[in-house]
C-alpha cells in the first residue's frame, strides 16, 4: 500500500488484467500513476479464482508499495464481489474500482462491505472507491454518485459500455461521449473528486489517441485509463506543463519564499499580488513537471 | 644480394642477356585461370593443408553460413586431423563441429562465440585443450602479433572472379561488409575463396583482391541472408524494449555527447532499433547529425544515412539485407575490415574515433563488469563480439539490459564470467534504474542535472537478489574449457567445466 | 480439511508462470516433482516454497507436480494456492493461512 491520498497525480491508469501473469509481474516498471488490476471483464470465468489469488500476492509484494494501486473487481450480485473485496482489501489495495454504478446504492453496499472487512482484519488505511459509470442512468446520477461517500476518490468514464447502452458506438470525433464526459467532469469537480477519461483501444494508433488526450485534458480530466504500457509515455507528454508554465510556477514560489523569509505576509510578483490558491497551483505545476520528468537540462 | 651480386659482377654477363638471365621462360596469358579450383577438395589438396595447421572462417552469414559445415566435413572425410579452428564467430548453425572435435579433426578452436550445442558440448568438457575466445579486435591482435597463424583460410563469398577479386554485397546471396575476411585475408599464409558465382574479370569494387587470395573455387551456396537475422525490420511493440529504448535515448540526450559531428554504435535486436529511433526523433528535433555510426550496421542505421543524420557508416558487419544492399549503392557506406574497426594495435582502428556505443550484457555485476559469454548456469552461449573493444575505446559505453529475465538476475555480485572490464563501462540502464560507474563523475552529474533518477549499482543488485532470490552458486570442476583473451591478447577470465 | 479430494491444476506453461498439478497420494506428507528453467540456481529454494505454502493450507497426503518457467515467488505461492483450493472444491478460503 502506498501512501497515497485523493489529491495525488493521476494521469495514466494502467489497466492490468490479473489472469496475465507477465503483465503482473511486469506492470509497475512503466510506473503508471496507477496501477489497475483488473478481476472482472479482462478475466475468463474460470480464471476468476486464479487471478483473485495472484493480484492478492501481487499487492502485497515490495514492487507495488511504492506505486498506488487499484483493483476492479466483480459485481457484488456475482459469486465473485465478495471474495474479490475480501482479497484485495486485505491485500492492501488503495483504491476498489466499482464495476458498472448506476446508482448511490451500488456504491453503499461496496462501502459497507469495505468497512466490514477493514474492521475484521484491523486495517487502518481507509480503501479509496473510484466509481465507474457506464450507463446512461449512471451519467443521470453522476452528482449523487460522485458525492456518494466520503472514500470516493474518483469517477470514472466506461466508454465501452456506455455507447452500448445509448444505441451507438465510439467514433474518431467523439462526439456520442461528449454529454457524459462533460457530466462526470462536472459530477467530480462538483464533489471535489477526480475525473478519469475511458480507455483508447487502438493501441496502433499514436495520433488517435494523442488527440483524444489533448482534448480530455482540455476539457478538466485529470488521467486516463489506459491498456497498454507504451501509451504512459505519450500521455504524461501530452500531460506536461510547458516550459512557460514551469517558468512561472518558479517565479511564484520563489517570491513566496522571499516573502516567508523577510516575514512579509504578502506575496507579491511583478506589482502583482500572489494569493494562496495561485501558490497551490504553481506548486502542482512544479510536481507535474517533476513526474513527467521534464524539469530537464533546457531550463 | 650477394647471389644478385655474383650474377652482375659474373664475367660472362653481356648487356643483351642480363637483364633475362635469371627469368623462367613463361608461356604469354598462362595463368589467366590458374586459380581456379574444380572443387573444395582440389583447393585444399593445393593448399598443401596438413595436420596440425590452422584454418579460418569468416561469419558474415552469422547463422546463414553454409562454408564452415561443409569445408569441415570434406577436411574431416580426406582424413586431417589435430587442426586448429580460428573461426571470426560460431553460430548455432555450427552444431555438426561437435562430431569433428569428437573424432579428433578439431583440437583447438579460436572464436568469438559459441553458442547452442557446441557451447554446451564444451562448457561440459568435450575438448581437451581451452577454446579461446576472443573480441574482433583481438582476433586481429593475435593475428598481428603471430600467435594465431592460419596456414589455410576459407572465405565464402557471394561473387567473385577469376583471380579472387571480391565482395560481398553483389550477386544472390549478400552478406553485405566482409570486415572479418579482409583482415583473415591479409594474414593467413594460403586464402581459398569460396564463391557462389563467378563473375567476369575484374570484379569490382573487391573487398578481397587478387593479391591476397590463391585459389578461387565455384561452389553452389556459401550462405543464406535471410539468416543473418541480427536486424530488426520492424519497429519492436514489446514495452520493455520500448521502455529500454527511451531511457537510452535519454541518457545519450542528456550525456553531454549528444552535439553535431557526435558518432555512434549500436548493437543488435528490437531495444537496439528502438534505441537509434527515438534518438532520430531527437537528432531531427534538436537538428543534429552524426558523423557516422561504426560496427555491425543494420538497416535502421541505414535509414538514419539516408535521412542525413548520420554522414558516413563504417561498415564490418552487415546485419541484415538492407545494410548489405546499401553498402553496394551508397558511397558514404563504408565497408572496413576488422583491423580498421577494432583492433587495438593497428594503426588506426575505428573505435578510437567512437563517441556512444550502446551494448547489451547477460550479466553485469557490482564493478560494472560485463559477461556476454556465459549464461546463468555457467553454459557458453554468447559471444565477446566488439564489446570491450568498443567499451574500452568509445567516450561513452552504455550497458543496456533488463534488470532481471524472467527470474534470472541479470545484476550479480559478480558476473560467471568477465568479457569487458567495469572500468570500460559507464553507464547500465535497466528497466528498474540507471547506475553510473563511480569513476565517470560528469556523467552522473549530467543525468542528475537532467532530472534522470540515477542509483548505485548496489541498490540494482539487491533489488534483483529481492525480485529472484540469491542464485545458488554454479559448481564447476577445476578444468578449463575457455580462455576469454582481452583485446590485447591477456587473459583477463576462464570458463571452467560444469561439474 | 487436509486431504486433497480430487486432481486440480493452476497456472499456465507461458514464461514467467508456473503450471502447478495436485493430485491426492496415498501417503502422508506432501510430495513435490519440481521441474525448472531455473533449477540450477534456484531449484531447492522454489521446492522449499512449495512445500511451505503447501504446509501452510495444511495439505497432506498430497503430490505437488511443478512445471515452472521462470516465476517470481508470489506467482508460485498463488498457483499452488489455487490448484489447492480448487482441488479441495473450495472458493472461500481461510485467508490468514495465504499470506
Amino acid at each position: 500500500m502506498s501512501t497515497t491520498t485523493k489529491t495525488k497525480l493521476r494521469r495514466s491508469m494502467l489497466f492490468v488484467p490479473g489472469s496475465n501473469t507477465g503483465m503482473v509481474c511486469n506492470a509497475f516498471i512503466y510506473k503508471p500513476d496507477t496501477v489497475m488490476f483488473d478481476l472482472e471483464d479482462s478475466v475468463a470465468l474460470s480464471e476468476k479464482d486464479s487471478a483473485r489469488l495472484m493480484v492478492f500476492h501481487a499487492l502485497q509484494h515490495f514492487t507495488y508499495q511504492d506505486i498506488e494501486t487499484a483493483v476492479r473487481v466483480n459485481p457484488l450480485d456475482t459469486p465473485f464481489g465478495l471474495l474479490d473485496l475480501e482479497a484485495v482489501v486485505r491485500g492492501g489495495v488503495d483504491i476498489v474500482r466499482l464495476p458498472k454504478t448506476d446508482t448511490v446504492q451500488d456504491v453503499l453496499d461496496m462501502e459497507r462491505e469495505i468497512e466490514r472487512i477493514e474492521k475484521k482484519i484491523g486495517r487502518t488505511k481507509k480503501t479509496m472507491l473510484l466509481a465507474a459509470i457506464e450507463s446512461a442512468l449512471g451519467v443521470v446520477n453522476a452528482v449523487e454518485i460522485a458525492r456518494s461517500s466520503s472514500r470516493m476518490m474518483g469517477i470514472a468514464l466506461g466508454a465501452e459500455d456506455f455507447v452500448r447502452d445509448l444505441h451507438t458506438q465510439r467514433t474518431k470525433e467523439g462526439g456520442e461521449l461528449m454529454a457524459a464526459r462533460n457530466q462526470i467532469l462536472l459530477a467530480a469537480r462538483a464533489a471535489k473528486i477526480g475525473a478519469f477519461d475511458s480507455i483508447f483501444s487502438d493501441i496502433k494508433d499514436k495520433e488517435g489517441f494523442m488527440h483524444e488526450v489533448a482534448y480530455v485534458k482540455s476539457l478538466g480530466f485529470d488521467g486516463k485509463s489506459l491498456i497498454n504500457p507504451n501509451q504512459i509515455p505519450w500521455l504524461h507528454k501530452e500531460f506536461a506543463p510547458s516550459t512557460k508554465n514551469i517558468s512561472w510556477a518558479i517565479e511564484v514560489i520563489e517570491a513566496a519564499k522571499d516573502a516567508a523569509e523577510r516575514g512579509l505576509g504578502v506575496v507579491s510578483l511583478d506589482g502583482k499580488m500572489v494569493d494562496a490558491p495561485i501558490i497551490a497551483r504553481a506548486e502542482w505545476i512544479m510536481d507535474l513537471a517533476r513526474a513527467s520528468g521534464v524539469l530537464g537540462a533546457e531550463l | 644480394m650477394r647471389d644478385l651480386e655474383k650474377q652482375y659482377t659474373s664475367a660472362e654477363l653481356t648487356s643483351v642477356n642480363a637483364p633475362f638471365f635469371a627469368c623462367k621462360e613463361q608461356v604469354k596469358g598462362q595463368d589467366r585461370e590458374s586459380k581456379l579450383c574444380e572443387s573444395i577438395e582440389a583447393a585444399i589438396k593445393r593448399s598443401g593443408l596438413k595436420d596440425g595447421m590452422t584454418i579460418s572462417f569468416h561469419h558474415a552469414f552469422r547463422g546463414g553460413d553454409m562454408i564452415i559445415n561443409k569445408v569441415m566435413d570434406i577436411i574431416a572425410a580426406m582424413g586431417f586431423k589435430d587442426l586448429t579452428l580460428a573461426s571470426s564467430s560460431l553460430a548455432s548453425v555450427h552444431d555438426p563441429l561437435i562430431e569433428h572435435i569428437k573424432n579428433g579433426v578439431v583440437t583447438q578452436i579460436y572464436t568469438s562465440g559459441l553458442r547452442s550445442k557446441l557451447g554446451e558440448a564444451i562448457s561440459n568438457g568435450l575438448m581437451e585443450k581451452p577454446v579461446h575466445i576472443h573480441s574482433h579486435g583481438g582476433r586481429v591482435h593475435l593475428l598481428q602479433s603471430g600467435e594465431l597463424s592460419i596456414d589455410v583460410a576459407f572465405i565464402g563469398v557471394p561473387v567473385c572472379d577469376r583471380f579472387g577479386n571480391a565482395n560481398g554485397h553483389e550477386g544472390r546471396s549478400k552478406c553485405g561488409s566482409l570486415g572479418y575476411a579482409m583482415s583473415d585475408a591479409e594474414f593467413s599464409k594460403y586464402v581459398i575463396v569460396l564463391t557462389e558465382s563467378l563473375e567476369e574479370y575484374p570484379n569490382g569494387p573487391a573487398s578481397i583482391a587478387q593479391d591476397q587470395v590463391d585459389c578461387v573455387v565455384v561452389v553452389d551456396a556459401v550462405g543464406d541472408p535471410s539468416k543473418i537475422g541480427a536486424g530488426e525490420t520492424r519497429m519492436t511493440t514489446n514495452p520493455k524494449e520500448l521502455l529500454l529504448a527511451s531511457l537510452t535515448a535519454k541518457v545519450i540526450e542528456y550525456s553531454g555527447l549528444f552535439k553535431e559531428g557526435f558518432s555512434l554504435q549500436t548493437g543488435t535486436g528490437g531495444a537496439s532499433l528502438a534505441t537509434t529511433m527515438f534518438l532520430s526523433e531527437k537528432m531531427e528535433e534538436k537538428k543534429i547529425t552524426a558523423s557516422f555510426g561504426l560496427g555491425g550496421i543494420t538497416g535502421t542505421m541505414v535509414y538514419m544515412l539516408k535521412r542525413g543524420l548520420i554522414k558516413k557508416l563504417l561498415d564490418v558487419q552487415s546485419f541484415d539485407e538492407f545494410a548489405a544492399k546499401s553498402l553496394g549503392e551508397n558511397k558514404n557506406h563504408i565497408e572496413i575490415s576488422a583491423n580498421q574497426y577494432a583492433n587495438p594495435s593497428s594503426k588506426g582502428a575505428a573505435v578510437k574515433q567512437l563517441d556512444v556505443v550502446v551494448l547489451s550484457a547477460l550479466e553485469v555485476d557490482l564493478d560494472f563488469n560485463v559477461n556476454v559469454i556465459t549464461g546463468s548456469k555457467g553454459i557458453l552461449r554468447g559471444a565477446s563480439g566488439g564489446h570491450c573493444d568498443t567499451a574500452a575505446e568509445a567516450k561513452l559505453a552504455i550497458i543496456v539490459a533488463p534488470l532481471t529475465r524472467g527470474r534470472i538476475p541479470t545484476v550479480t555480485k559478480r558476473v560467471n564470467t568477465i568479457v569487458t572490464p567495469g572500468s570500460s563501462v559507464d553507464v547500465v540502464i535497466t528497466d528498474q534504474g540507471i547506475a553510473v560507474n563511480p569513476q565517470n563523475q560528469a556523467l552522473k552529474e549530467h543525468l542528475i542535472k537532467a532530472g534522470i533518477a540515477v542509483v548505485d549499482m548496489q541498490t540494482l543488485y539487491e533489488r534483483a537478489i529481492r525480485l529472484c532470490g540469491e542464485p545458488k552458486e554454479i559448481a564447476y570442476t577445476d578444468k578449463v574449457v575457455a580462455l576469454i583473451r582481452y583485446r590485447d591478447g591477456s587473459i583477463i577470465d576462464v570458463v571452467r567445466q560444469l561439474a | 480439511m487436509s486431504k486433497i479430494l480430487e486432481p486440480a491444476h493452476a497456472g499456465t506453461l507461458e514464461s514467467s508462470d508456473v503450471f502447478v498439478r495436485v493430485v491426492p497420494s496415498e501417503h502422508a506428507g506432501i510430495e513435490v516433482e519440481l521441474e525448472s528453467s531455473v533449477s540450477e540456481i534456484y531449484g531447492e529454494a522454489i521446492e522449499s516454497l512449495i512445500k511451505a505454502t503447501a504446509e501452510a493450507m495444511e495439505a497432506n497426503y498430497v503430490r505437488i507436480l511443478v512445471q515452472d518457467k521462470g516465476a517470481l515467488d508470489y506467482v508460485i505461492k498463488a498457483r499452488v494456492q489455487t490448484a489447492i483450493l480448487r482441488a479441495r472444491g473450495t472458493t472461500n478460503p481461510d485467508w490468514s493461512l495465504l499470506s
